[in-house]
């Protein structure tokens, strides 16, 4: 058996939603069910991932649900954004459920938890807003997420000769993507490597401002359920092909510092083993890949851990026109994280699904089979 | 600070560097945890460390800024010689001469609340 997203609802992606995260969810909810054709009582599924607000608990009562026979939350904060399509898949495969929703809520930019903003205070357990990670980073000035990534950055710039151009490269492709996305904070706003490259500096040398991803109110959500049903519903099916998680001994949030070498995302190159060796699907064969853009370094990292390149040529991969619709990868065609918004990786699964069903902004030819992966969890997508 | 991380931060405030030691296998490890991964003893020691290390990876930190801080702010990891990696910061330096692989040495720097954190100069 496997599973299919039938449906996908998002809220507008702002800097002031005006209304709690709780509220948000509830309205991508409602708009993905009636996406897929579905009532509230037909979900019997909920699947999320850390550091998200909105409980399950306030979620049921609001938006409807009547009895809950499987949920999970996927760790890694945002790096587990992908995994939350391994874990619904495994609830409707087991039997447990058979209509699973997916959710995300986040007001990055007008909640009281701004990551763009410096975190002082560990929270004491990982469920919502951080962890205990935080105490080994904070008493040093060490406060964000950009400052958390950027001593992995930097590392791997020094290892491999990689220069913030190279960086500023992969932005230009993820803001021409945006420049035509009305759903994009870039919408209409073209951005040039000379822009890139006089952009203050948040964390020299490896990340200026236009580096980051936006900081975003919204929420997007999933409704998955098995094949087999899918073929009654309205929408055209995207079926989860193949989904993987990895998570290292050692490894951290965001804050990942204790891994032998940081200028390798080895948790991305778990990722790829499990999800490429193990399904059978070709890194080849991809149509287009939504990689997890927080930060301009880690997509470049993520590309070449991934194996789409060797160690070291993701800066070449990228100068030569891959990203690009006419590429061997086109990657994040809504703008990216940075270019679209941040709803923490699950508007990169919204980008899929669309390339998937053809409805894309900037849609690839004939797409059949998608990647989506934020550092060590990811999935394929393929077309019905 | 955690119950599980006390030994670090109460050292420190002694101005002693220190890290966990496993005292069944002797495996040292940090961040402080409660068990030992290898070999699942919960029985550690503080192990008093050189202070002696290598600048493993490091940025330069202008935005955004906090009032606690001054900037820019100079983040490390630091590679001590005893095999463990630490965040900290490097001080006594020039941003324009901080290198990957540069030799450092511990110096505490105070803190509210009479505590200390553990930051790093250029070894002399």
């Amino acid at each position: 058996m496997t599973a299919a997203i039938v449906g996908v609802g998002a809220t507008e992606f702002s800097r002031q939603a005006g209304r709690t995260e709780l509220q948000l969810a509830c309205e991508a909810i409602r708009d993905a069910l009636a996406d897929a054709g579905m009532k509230a009582a037909d979900v019997d599924g909920i699947v999320s991932y850390t550091v998200d607000p909105v409980e399950e608990t306030e979620l049921v009562r609001s938006v409807g649900f009547q009895e809950v026979g499987f949920s999970s939350r996927v760790p890694y904060g945002g790096g587990g954004s992908m995994g939350t399509l391994l874990h619904a898949a495994a609830g409707i495969t087991s039997g447990a459920a058979d209509v699973v929703v997916v959710y995300r809520a986040i007001r990055a930019r007008s909640g009281s938890s701004r990551f763009g903003a410096p975190k002082t205070s560990p929270s004491p357990t990982s469920g919502h807003s951080g962890t205990t990670a935080m105490q080994w980073c904070m008493p040093y000035g060490v406060l964000t997420p950009a400052s958390w990534m950027a001593l992995n950055a930097t590392r791997y710039m020094h290892a491999y000769g990689v220069t913030s151009a190279d960086f500023g490269r992969a932005v230009v492709q993820l803001r021409a993507y945006a420049e035509t996305n009305p759903a994009a904070w870039g919408y209409k706003r073209p951005m040039t490597l000379e822009d890139h490259q006089s952009s203050r500096w948040i964390a020299e040398p490896c990340i200026r401002l236009l580096d980051c991803c936006q900081e975003t109110d919204g929420s997007v959500a999933l409704v998955i359920t098995s094949h087999q049903r899918a073929a009654d519903l309205p929408a055209r099916p995207v079926v989860i092909g193949a989904a993987a998680t990895a998570g290292l001994f050692e490894q951290e949030i965001a804050s990942d510092h204790y891994r032998p070498d940081l200028a390798v995302m080895d948790g991305s190159v778990a990722l790829g083993r499990r999800l490429f060796d193990r399904s059978g699907f070709r890194r080849d064969e991809l149509d287009a890949a939504m990689i997890y853009d927080a930060f301009s370094p880690i997509l470049l990292m993520q590309i070449e851990a991934l194996g789409f390149c060797g160690r070291g040529e993701a800066k070449d991969f990228v100068a030569d026109g891959n990203l690009a619709l006419d590429g061997s990868l086109p990657t994040n065609t809504n703008g990216g994280l940075i270019g679209e918004g941040y709803i923490h990786g699950l508007n990169l699964v919204l980008e899929a699904v669309r390339q998937l069903r053809g409805t894309a902004v900037n849609q690839v030819a004939d797409a059949r089979q998608v990647l989506v992966t934020a550092s060590r969890t990811g999935a394929i997508l393929t077309r019905d | 600070m955690t119950d599980d991380s006390a030994v670090f931060w109460d050292a420190a405030a002694e101005h002693r560097l220190v890290a966990q030691r496993c005292t069944a296998c002797g495996s040292l490890r940090h961040p402080p945890r409660p068990m030992c991964p290898h070999c699942h003893s919960l029985d550690a020691e503080a192990m008093e460390l050189s202070g002696r290390g290598t600048l493993y990876s490091y940025a330069v930190l202008h935005h955004p800024q906090h009032p606690a801080f001054e900037y820019p702010v100079l983040a490390a990891l630091v590679d001590l010689d005893e095999g463990v990696r630490l965040v900290s910061n490097v001080v006594e330096v020039d941003p324009a001469d901080i290198a990957i692989g540069m030799r450092l040495e511990v110096t505490f720097v105070p803190t509210a609340g009479d505590r200390a954190v553990p930051v790093f100069s250029p070894a002399g």
